[in-house]
């Protein structure tokens, strides 16, 4: 293998990973509060506004029902409003948030859904605020679920950010299209499904070991 | 101490409503431990959660230290929790804290400098018995322990009023002693009232000065837990006191027993002595004054709190105007007597 092809499988990992990196993080800064909103605004919970509640339940389910192809096009002239461009790693950046969003606010949902109800009617008997539930009670009791949420999320994400060659993102997906089945190329194909294996096993043990230290149950 | 005056609650509306609590009044003095009994479902939590505003009442007021709860806003409320302190069946504790942390949650809340929090916490964990668990988490403590943090977090904002929801009901006989010791030393040593909710007459029978027994969502019947144990004034009382003292006759006699005396028949009465009448030697008298037999089923003394009860069994065995006659006898007498029924003597 010549010195040059080692260079695009480190040039299309670095990719993968700033692709991965920064739509992870933004997701998980947006999809929490969601998350958190989804389930304090439910009917019978702390701050109950069922009409809200509703109608962000059918935003989140709407970007979750997209295929991520399609939402990654969809959206080019929104992509374009916040990087300035619609081809490249950062444009291919933004498609992967917006689909990462929805995605971490259901698990984390589903996360504060796993903490008991009493432990909420305790912290109420406290005199506690709805704000003072959410950061005193609420996520730190989530902390493990919510952890491995976003282990799952940032795996979905190495697979879906494959498809940011559509619009020109490169990374190792793109690599291994490219190189390893349109030059009909096994050892390049190999190699970068190889380096996406080590990743999401990285990943998920990172996660893990979280979870583990998170968790007192 | 606490006043409830006319609260009830009701879920739902129209034809589906359910009336979890009817229309109730309960006063509990200050320094004492008023306990509710009841069957599941009879609405003791919803009472009990109505004292702190967990569940709004639909109708009444809620007085609790002087302060009407049910007329205050939000923060208001907030602050007025901090003076009502609550322990669960279920403990309750963040698993996500130390022991040290769970004591100090509701100081954190109501936003106590660090300093004097490590200040405040370590005398509840001493007053607990939990001085070396500081640093444990829930998931390392038993049950007994777990209730322990739980009623040194309640302490820590310095309460005026306690409430007990079941407090004990998931712990096993000996644990729940304990805890029951424990809330009586804290009754005793910082005048605490409280208010606790259970369905088992034990817990009364050894803490409580004061019972309530609540049935369908009513208060049936208020007592001194001594008056209660000795002479429960409803049906209901006497079956609870009666499953706990487990003081039934024989099965084998019960299915002989008629309900209407007859010429040829016997009465079996329940006799429960108290005060003077415990040492008087009542049942020998009986015999040689009114000329019955009597035969003894089964008897036993039980001591409430600084009284003590006698129960007793017993068949009277003669004529049938002499054990009406002694039955005048007994009645006449500080003593409580249930004539259970009547059974044919096999001669």
């Amino acid at each position: 293998m010549s010195g040059a092809m080692l260079e695009l499988i480190l040039m299309a990992t670095l990719d993968t990973l700033y692709m991965v990196g920064i739509s992870g993080l933004v997701a998980a800064a947006l999809g929490v509060p969601l998350g958190v909103l989804l389930y304090v605004t439910r009917p019978g919970q702390i701050l109950a506004r069922p009409a809200l509640n509703g109608i962000l339940g059918i935003v989140t389910n709407i970007g979750r029902s997209i295929p991520f192809i399609i939402l990654m096009v969809a959206i080019i002239p929104f992509t374009r409003l916040v990087v300035g461009s619609s081809i490249g790693t950062n444009a291919a950046i933004v498609p992967l948030t917006i689909a990462a969003i929805p995605f971490v606010a259901r698990l984390v949902e589903g996360a504060l859904n796993e903490v008991s109800p009493g432990l909420i009617e305790a912290a109420q008997s406290m005199g506690a605020t709805p704000y003072q539930i959410i950061t005193k009670v609420l996520l730190p009791e989530a902390r493990g679920g919510i952890i491995t949420g976003l282990t799952i999320t940032v795996v979905t994400l190495v697979s879906y950010s494959a498809m940011a060659g559509a619009v020109g993102g490169g990374g190792l997906g793109d690599l291994g299209i490219r190189y390893g089945y349109n030059r009909f190329n096994p050892v390049v194909m190999l190699i970068t499904v190889a380096i996406l294996v080590v990743m999401v096993q990285g990943f998920q043990s990172l996660g893990d070991t979280l979870v583990r230290k998170a968790d007192h149950k | 101490m606490i006043t409830l005056e006319n609260v009830s609650k009701t879920y739902g509306s129209g034809p589906q409503a359910v009336h979890a609590l009817k229309p109730t009044d309960l006063h509990v003095a200050q320094g004492e431990i008023y306990g509710v009994i009841g069957l599941s479902g009879a609405g003791k939590s919803t009472l009990i959660r109505c004292v702190n505003l967990l569940e709004r009442p639909t109708t009444g007021r809620v007085v609790v230290d002087g302060q009407e709860l049910t007329s205050l806003g939000r923060q208001a409320l907030n602050h007025a929790r901090h003076r009502i302190g609550m322990i669960f069946q279920h403990f309750n504790l963040l698993s996500s804290r130390t022991v040290f942390d769970n004591v100090a949650l509701p100081l954190e809340l109501m936003g106590v400098a660090k300093r004097e929090i490590r200040e405040r916490v370590q005398p509840l964990l001493d007053l607990t018995g939990l001085s070396d668990k500081h640093d444990k988490y829930p998931a390392e403590l038993s049950g007994g322990q777990k209730q322990r943090v739980a009623i040194a977090r309640a302490l820590a904002s310095r309460p005026k009023v306690l409430l007990c929801d079941e407090a004990t009901s998931a712990l096993d006989p000996q644990t729940t002693q304990s805890i029951l010791d424990l809330l009586k030393d804290i009754n005793r040593k910082l005048g605490l009232t409280i208010l606790l909710i259970t369905h088992e007459m034990e817990v009364v029978k050894s803490i409580c000065h004061k019972v309530g027994l609540i049935s369908a969502g009513k208060l049936v019947e208020e007592a001194d837990v001594g008056d209660f144990f000795t002479s429960p004034s409803t049906r209901l009382g006497r079956e609870f006191l009666n499953a706990f003292l487990e003081l039934d006759p024989p099965q084998a006699l019960i299915d002989r027993m008629e309900a209407k005396p007859g010429p040829q028949t016997h009465p079996v009465v329940r006799l429960a002595f108290t005060g003077d009448a415990v040492s008087t030697p009542l049942i020998s008298r009986l015999a040689r004054d009114c000329n019955v037999d009597v035969s003894i089923l089964e008897a036993k003394v039980e001591s409430i709190q600084d009284r003590t009860l006698g129960l007793m069994i017993a068949e009277l065995i003669g004529p049938q105007e002499k054990t009406q006659q002694a039955l005048a006898y007994l009645k006449s007498h500080d003593l409580q007597v249930e004539v259970l029924g009547h059974v044919r003597r096999n001669a």
